[in-house]
Formats: structure tokens, C-alpha cells, sequence
């Protein structure tokens, strides 16, 4: 009986890491399945993939401990990869390839994640009621000529997060404060939970402007190309639109690193860059490719290149600073 | 000490350890005190988010007892057109995941949606419309989503009781309506409070629907200290806290109910047949609930599913849903043979009343928050185990984790209210007299058990395992965390979209989601119509 349980035991675990690479993932499958599959064609290795919360994720890697399954991580805005780094879950990788792949500000200084695409969060308004030359940075958005005509996302979603922790890094606690209760005094109506219903909104003229991340209006705008809503790059006369990461890195006890290191280095090559950027209208991470024409028909800007580990380290005070300005 | 290991606890031990163990764990997050994220929160949020939620559940008390009592009992005391057919659809709603209901109504009526942009090129003007993003907003959406737990039961004890009470009372001089206050009612109670309590529970856990309506609530502050200022132990403070409030409300339930007994059974088929303009009111009514409830809802999802069908239905799908029905289906019939249990236990062992009371608490935990403390128990023991398999020679990451019984096990600890609180109302309509004479005929208990309780409990049973089934397959936190590789459910499919924002792509699993809650349904109560 003992013999019997043991084998059995065997049959359902020996095959756990033959040669694939285990990866938890807090992006969708449905985006991330077919990079897979190609990466599985040309390498011949597999990969296994378990979707989950951000929040969650890290958990689990943190009670698998030296028993984890994850190879690599992956996710979205590099306030969770610096998290996951500052909690120990990540370790630091050297590679060439993906050094020379990734610009130094899309990436841990340490080498312990990697940015694989860039997401801009920028400015969005309606055109039928506001002239591009009207509008110029976030800060501006706290204007009181803003008054009653701004939408704006809910300060619990990361991407708010991420940019408010920026502007602390750049302009100081109390400047970014008045600047975020700024904005709350010109709210049109109350947050919106996701961008595309923002960004509706704008359209629908509920208010005339407000705050996105590029993809959300590339999908929206896609389907609706008549909406009246047109992007504008943010502080172009400063220090350039908000930018932010999905990234991925090595988990500290991953079975199969190389394997790890393989997947990220392919991920950051032109084939995957291709697909990775146009499935989901985001901008290359690897400079030397080209968005997607839907993408770069949006036109050219300046993004802000302060390193996006910043958003991470600073989340957690941007948080308490909206709750303080009643962003909520 | 002797009392805490009585006969009856060596049965509701074991099953309560389900849900204490990882209660412990999360209840363990003291030992790290956060004074400096308290402050803030104390501040900044706990005064916002304890007012909103005690508003809500206020109105959502009030908004399932109005829509799930007037409901029962039209459909199971009185007659009037369409009847029979209501009877059935009105619990329609219980296949809708409260977060699909939330924001398929958003998306139908705010600023943007159809209704506003049809008023606005009519007249011009729509902000006149009530504001569907607003308190009163969540309330009705989370009352037209959790009616049907009280309905359920209501109608279980209207069923039972019939028009015997009602008749009763007017023998003795009252009014129709007085007796409905005074005696139907009061007599309903363990129905009617067991279909609150779950209500106020699923409503204290709910996080998908109140961030559709940006509305704040405790479970915000727990998943704000997680998620934004990535500190776990604050959370679980926070989501202890939560615990030991819902644990007062149902001692207190408890407690209000007192020594009462409820034993009336046998109801009269009689009906009250409604007239004039009676007979109207009641099929509008019921009209009107159904409408919003799930034929809208449900055909707004039709639309989104033609539309994204192409794209998104594949080859995968019947697995899916197959894997969705095996894990409700092995999930509900396990929640339910533990109830049982339970409610057999604290029927025999008074002192065991504590540990079921504990054994159910996991409901009222946010899902995601039980998840944690579920995996890591769990996550521990294998790291104890690993190392001892590797000295047999069995090179593994994973022994327990991963495997289909802890994800049984976990969704058990979550559901366990769910299944409890039908099969303990139905035990309280079987009186001791009943049990007596089992006994004093030479039954030993197992066959009192068999032979007496378990037909009796069997529409409890029936309607645990019909509940807990809907839920388990309308469950996403503890599905995610403890899946094995590959086992992606209709839930999952839900989470993948709407994690990218992607609502009308959530339609698709969505909709299928609905679709199998509806079969056992409709089973369901067609039985308990005869």
C-alpha cells in the first residue's frame, strides 16, 4: 500500500520541470498565450502559465518559498515588479542581450525585472469642445479653468499610482498635493472605475478632458473611430508624458533559470516585441521596434525617462497623499 | 476544557479547523502591530469607509427582505396569473454573479450607456437621470443581486407553513395583514434571518461590485492596505476585524431568537386567491423584479457575447465549462454533507454551537483575503513535506498545493455558511415529539438520522446543494490561488478579461456562467413547488 502511494505520488509530481519554464502571471492569458506558443514553436520549450492578482501572486511566491514552481514573474506597471524585487521574490539576472534590448530607465537598476512593453499615460480630450493648444501638462489639469469639465480614474487602480508617485519624485510631496487636490476640485463627475468608460465619457461629453493610458484609446477607438476624442502628448516642454512598464523577472529559486532567462531575453527580441506591442496597442519596450501604425499614427513624443522604479518605491506614499486630498 | 471535547465536537471540530485555520492565519497578522498605516486609515479612510458600509447594509437588509419576502410569499401562499412561472424565474437572479449584474447595469445606465444617450437625443438633456453610480445605485444592484438567498428560504417556510398561521391568527380576531406581521413573519424567522445573514455576509465580502461603483467600504480599506500600500498584516487586521463583527451578528442572531422553537408543519395546497386589482399588482411586481433583475441584464450579455463570440469562443471552452460544473458540483455536495453535519451536531451537542458558529465564518472573509490564508498553511506543509520526499527520492515543488482536494477543501471553508444556513432552518421545523417517537419506536440515533431527519431536511438539502453549487461556480479569489495547472474555469476566463477592463469580453464566461447556474435552478424549485 505504502509502495503504491509512493508511486503514485511519483507519477503525479516527476514530470513537474522537465524541460519548461513555470510562469505566474498577472497579465492576461489571452495576450500572453500566443507570445507563448510561438516562443514554445521556435525553442521547443514549454511553458506552464498560472494567472492571478498581482497581490495574490507575490503572496504565493512568498509562502512557496524554495518551493516555488515560478520560474519568472510577470506583470504589469513597475510599481508591482519593484515590489516583488522588495520583497525578496525576484532575483538579479545578467544578460546581454536583454541589457542591450531594454533601455536603462525600463528596468531595475539591480537587473532583477525587465520592462517589456511601454504603456504612456497621457492626456485625452474631447475635441468638439477643446483645442489641443489649450492643454499642456497634468499640472495645468489642476487649473480652476478645468472647473467642472474634468474625468478622471480611480486613484485604487496602480497606473494613478504610479504617475502620482512620479510627480512626487519630480516636484515634491506638497507641490504634487495641491496639484491632486487640484484636480479633484475640477471633477466633472465621480471617478470611473476603468479607463474606456473615462474615456466614453469624454466622447459623450460628461467632461472635456481627462487622464489614460494610450492602449485603452487605441482599443476604443478602434471600434469607434468617429468618437470625437483625440490624444494629447503631456509635457512635451518638460520633462515628457508619463511612461510605465509590464515587465517580468527571475524568481530567486527558480528551477530552470536559464529557461527563465531565455523566455525574457525572446520576449524582448524583435519577433516577440512585434506581437507583444501590437496585441495590445502598448509602445516596444525595445526602441528599435516600431508600434503598431494605429499606435504611431498618434505621433511622436518625448516621455519622461526618470526610471521607472521610482513609481514603485514611491507607491505606497502617492496612496496616502490621494487619500489626503480626497483623490479617492 | 472537558466541554470542548465532547462527542459533538469530535464532529464539528474537524470541519470548523476548515475555516479556523486559516481564520488564525489571518487573525496571526497582530503579531506584526502597523501603527503607522493605522493612523493613516484611522484618519484618511476608516471614518468614510465604516459609515458607507454601515449603509449598505442597511439597505440591502432592507432591500432583500422587502423584494425576497413579498416575492415568497405572493408565490407561495397566494394565486394570480403566471403564478407557477414565477415561481421558478425569480430565482433566475441567483445565477448572475453580483459583479456581472453591476456592470451590466452600469454599463446600461450611466451617463454613457443606452438609456442616457436615447434620452439625451431626445430631449436634449439627461442629467436629470438619477445617478446610477451612487449609494442608492450599489444598494439596488446588490439587492436585486442577493434577493434570491431570501427568497429561497422565505418561500421554504411560506411553503412549510402555508395558510394554517395565517388562518389561525384570524380565528382569533386579526386582520389579514396583522397576521402576516404578527404570526407569518415572526414564525418565518430562521428563514428569513439565515437569508439575511448570508446576505450581509456575501455583502461585507463583496470587493468586484463595489469597485464598479467606486463605493468605498471596509473590504476597500482591506484590499487599499494589500494591493496599494502593500502591507498584508494591516489588511488582515482589517479583514479580522470584519470577522469578529460578523461572528457578533450571528451570536447575536442567535441569541435574539432565544429558546424559541419553530415547528409548524404540513401547510394546506389552499391558496389565497388574489382579486381585482390584487391579481395586477402582484404580476407587475413580479414583473418588474424579473425584468431588472435578469431578462435585461441577461440580454445585454447576449449582445456582448454576439459580439465578441467570433473572437473568443474556442475549442477550450467546453472545458471550461465542464471543469467549472465538476468543481461546483464536487464543491456543493461536499459543503453540503458537511452542513449536514453540522446542523446535526449542534442539534445533539449544545456546546458545539461555538465551533459551528466559527465553521461558517469564512464566507463573511473577502475571498481573496481567505485565499492567502488558505494557501499558506497549506504552502507550509509542503515545504515540510518536500524535503521528506526528496530523501525518498521524489524530487517535487508541489504535494498538496495544486491538487484538487485543498481547492475542495478551501472552497469548503469559504461556502460553508451557505450550505449551513438552509439545512439549519429546516431542522428547526422538526420538533423533538417528532425525534421521541422515532426513538421510544426502537430507533437507534443513525436510524433516527436516516429514517426521520434526513427525509425532512431533504428541501433544506436540496436547496444547500443548489446554492452552494451557483456559488462555487460564480467564485473567482479562492479558484485562482489554488487551481492546479490548467484547471481554468468559466471564473477564470471572467477574471482574465475584466482584470485588462475588458466588460464586454467578460460577457462571453459570463454568460455561460449564468447559463449553467440556470439548469439546477430551475430544477430546483419546480421540486419544491409540489
Amino acid at each position: 500500500m505504502k509502495r503504491l502511494v509512493l508511486a503514485s505520488l511519483l507519477a503525479a509530481t516527476s514530470f513537474a520541470h522537465a524541460e519548461s519554464v513555470t510562469l505566474y502571471s498577472a497579465r492576461n492569458e489571452q495576450l500572453l498565450k500566443p507570445l507563448l506558443d510561438a516562443f514554445t514553436k521556435e525553442t521547443g520549450v514549454e511553458v506552464k502559465l498560472l494567472t492571478d492578482k498581482e497581490g495574490p501572486l507575490l503572496e504565493r511566491l512568498r509562502a512557496e518559498a524554495q518551493n516555488t514552481s515560478a520560474d519568472a514573474l510577470i506583470t504589469v506597471d513597475a510599481g508591482n515588479l519593484w515590489q516583488a524585487s522588495h520583497m525578496g521574490l525576484l532575483k538579479s539576472i545578467k544578460s546581454n542581450t536583454l541589457n542591450e534590448n531594454i533601455p536603462a530607465h525600463l528596468r531595475d537598476p539591480k537587473g532583477e525585472w525587465y520592462g517589456l512593453s511601454v504603456r504612456a499615460r497621457t492626456m485625452f480630450f474631447n475635441k468638439n469642445k477643446v483645442k489641443a493648444a489649450d492643454l499642456s501638462s497634468y499640472e495645468d489639469l489642476a487649473n480652476p479653468k478645468w472647473k467642472g469639465k474634468l474625468c478622471l480614474r480611480t486613484s485604487k487602480k496602480v497606473y494613478n499610482q504610479s504617475l502620482v508617485g512620479m510627480m512626487i519624485a519630480q516636484y515634491g510631496e506638497p507641490k504634487t498635493e495641491k496639484i491632486v487636490r487640484g484636480w479633484v476640485d475640477n471633477l466633472a463627475t465621480d471617478v470611473f472605475q476603468d479607463d474606456t468608460a473615462m474615456l466614453k465619457a469624454i466622447a459623450a461629453g460628461q467632461c472635456e478632458v481627462g487622464i489614460a493610458n494610450t492602449y485603452y484609446f487605441g482599443r476604443l477607438i478602434e471600434a469607434q473611430p468617429t468618437l470625437p476624442v483625440s490624444v494629447f502628448w503631456a509635457n512635451q516642454q518638460a520633462e515628457g508624458v508619463h511612461v510605465n512598464v509590464s515587465g517580468a523577472g527571475v524568481t530567486r529559486y527558480a528551477k530552470n533559470p536559464e529557461g527563465a532567462v531565455k523566455l525574457l531575453e525572446w520576449l524582448s527580441s524583435e519577433k516577440a516585441q512585434n506581437l507583444y506591442a501590437d496585441k495590445d496597442m502598448e509602445f516596444p519596450a525595445n526602441p528599435k521596434i516600431k508600434a503598431s501604425p494605429l499606435v504611431t499614427s498618434w505621433g511622436p513624443f518625448k516621455s519622461n525617462v526618470i526610471n521607472v522604479s521610482k513609481a514603485g518605491e514611491l507607491q505606497s506614499t502617492a496612496v496616502r497623499l490621494m487619500d489626503r486630498a480626497g483623490y479617492r | 476544557m472537558q466541554k470542548l471535547f465532547s462527542k459533538g465536537s469530535l464532529y464539528a471540530l474537524p470541519i470548523a479547523l476548515l475555516t479556523l485555520i486559516p481564520l488564525l492565519v489571518v487573525l496571526s497578522s497582530f503579531l506584526h502591530p502597523q501603527p503607522e498605516i493605522w493612523q493613516h486609515l484611522s484618519e484618511y479612510v476608516l471614518p468614510r469607509v465604516l459609515k458607507n458600509t454601515a449603509i449598505l447594509m442597511l439597505g440591502v437588509s432592507a432591500g432583500v427582505l422587502l423584494l425576497g419576502v413579498s416575492l415568497a410569499w405572493l408565490t407561495a401562499v397566494c394565486d394570480f396569473p403566471l403564478r407557477r412561472f414565477f415561481a421558478w424565474s425569480l430565482m433566475l437572479p441567483l445565477a448572475m454573479p453580483a459583479y456581472v449584474l453591476a456592470f451590466v447595469q452600469v454599463g446600461l445606465l450611466d451617463f454613457t450607456g443606452p438609456v442616457q444617450t436615447l434620452i439625451r437625443e431626445w430631449t436634449g438633456d439627461s442629467s436629470w437621470f438619477p445617478r446610477i453610480r451612487s449609494t442608492g445605485g450599489v444598494i439596488l444592484v446588490l439587492t436585486l443581486a442577493f434577493y434570491p438567498y431570501v427568497y429561497l428560504l422565505a418561500r421554504n417556510a411560506f411553503l412549510t407553513q402555508g395558510k394554517r398561521g395565517i388562518e389561525a391568527a384570524q380565528m382569533l380576531g386579526m386582520s389579514r395583514r396583522m397576521a402576516f406581521f404578527r404570526v407569518v413573519l415572526p414564525m418565518a424567522r430562521p428563514w428569513l434571518m439565515g437569508g439575511v445573514l448570508l446576505v450581509l455576509m456575501e455583502t461585507l465580502a463583496d470587493f468586484g461590485t463595489v469597485s464598479i461603483f467606486n463605493y468605498d467600504t471596509f473590504t476597500t480599506a482591506i484590499y487599499q492596505s494589500w494591493f496599494s500600500l502593500f502591507n498584508l498584516p494591516a489588511a488582515s487586521q482589517l479583514a479580522s476585524i470584519l470577522v469578529l463583527f460578523v461572528l457578533a451578528l450571528a451570536v447575536a442572531e442567535q441569541w435574539g431568537r432565544g429558546r424559541r422553537h419553530y415547528a409548524v408543519r404540513g401547510g394546506s395546497a389552499e391558496r389565497i386567491v388574489l382579486r381585482g386589482a390584487g391579481r395586477y399588482l402582484a404580476l407587475a411586481w413580479c414583473s418588474v423584479v424579473l425584468l431588472v433583475a435578469f431578462v435585461i441584464p441577461f440580454i445585454q450579455l447576449l449582445v456582448w457575447v454576439k459580439s465578441v463570440w467570433v473572437l473568443d469562443f474556442d475549442e477550450r471552452y467546453p472545458w471550461f465549462i465542464l471543469r467549472s460544473i465538476a468543481i461546483a458540483g464536487m464543491a456543493a455536495l461536499l459543503v453540503t454533507g458537511l452542513g449536514l453535519i453540522l446542523v446535526y451536531a449542534q442539534r445533539r451537542y449544545k456546546d458545539t454551537r461555538w465551533l459551528v458558529r466559527l465553521a461558517t465564518l469564512g464566507y463573511a472573509v473577502p475571498g481573496t483575503v481567505l485565499a492567502v490564508g488558505v494557501f499558506i498553511p497549506i504552502a507550509w506543509l509542503d515545504n515540510l513535506l518536500i524535503p521528506v520526499l526528496a530523501y525518498f527520492g521524489v524530487a517535487t515543488t508541489q504535494v498538496l498545493k495544486g491538487t484538487l482536494l485543498v481547492m475542495l477543501l478551501a472552497l469548503a471553508a469559504r461556502f460553508m455558511a451557505v450550505a449551513f444556513a438552509p439545512i439549519d432552518a429546516a431542522m428547526q421545523r422538526i420538533t423533538r415529539n417528532q425525534e421521541d417517537a422515532a426513538r421510544s419506536l426502537g430507533l437507534s440515533s443513525r436510524q433516527v438520522l436516516r429514517r426521520v431527519h434526513l427525509p425532512l431536511l431533504r428541501g433544506g438539502l436540496l436547496t444547500a446543494l443548489l446554492i452552494a453549487f451557483v456559488d462555487v461556480m460564480k467564485e473567482m479569489p479562492i479558484t485562482l490561488m489554488t487551481r492546479p495547472f490548467g484547471w481554468d474555469t468559466l471564473a477564470v476566463r471572467v477574471f482574465e478579461m475584466t482584470s485588462e477592463g475588458m466588460w464586454e469580453r467578460a460577457a462571453l464566461p459570463s454568460f455561460f456562467i449564468v447559463l449553467m447556474g440556470l439548469i439546477p435552478v430551475i430544477l430546483l424549485v419546480r421540486k419544491t413547488e409540489d
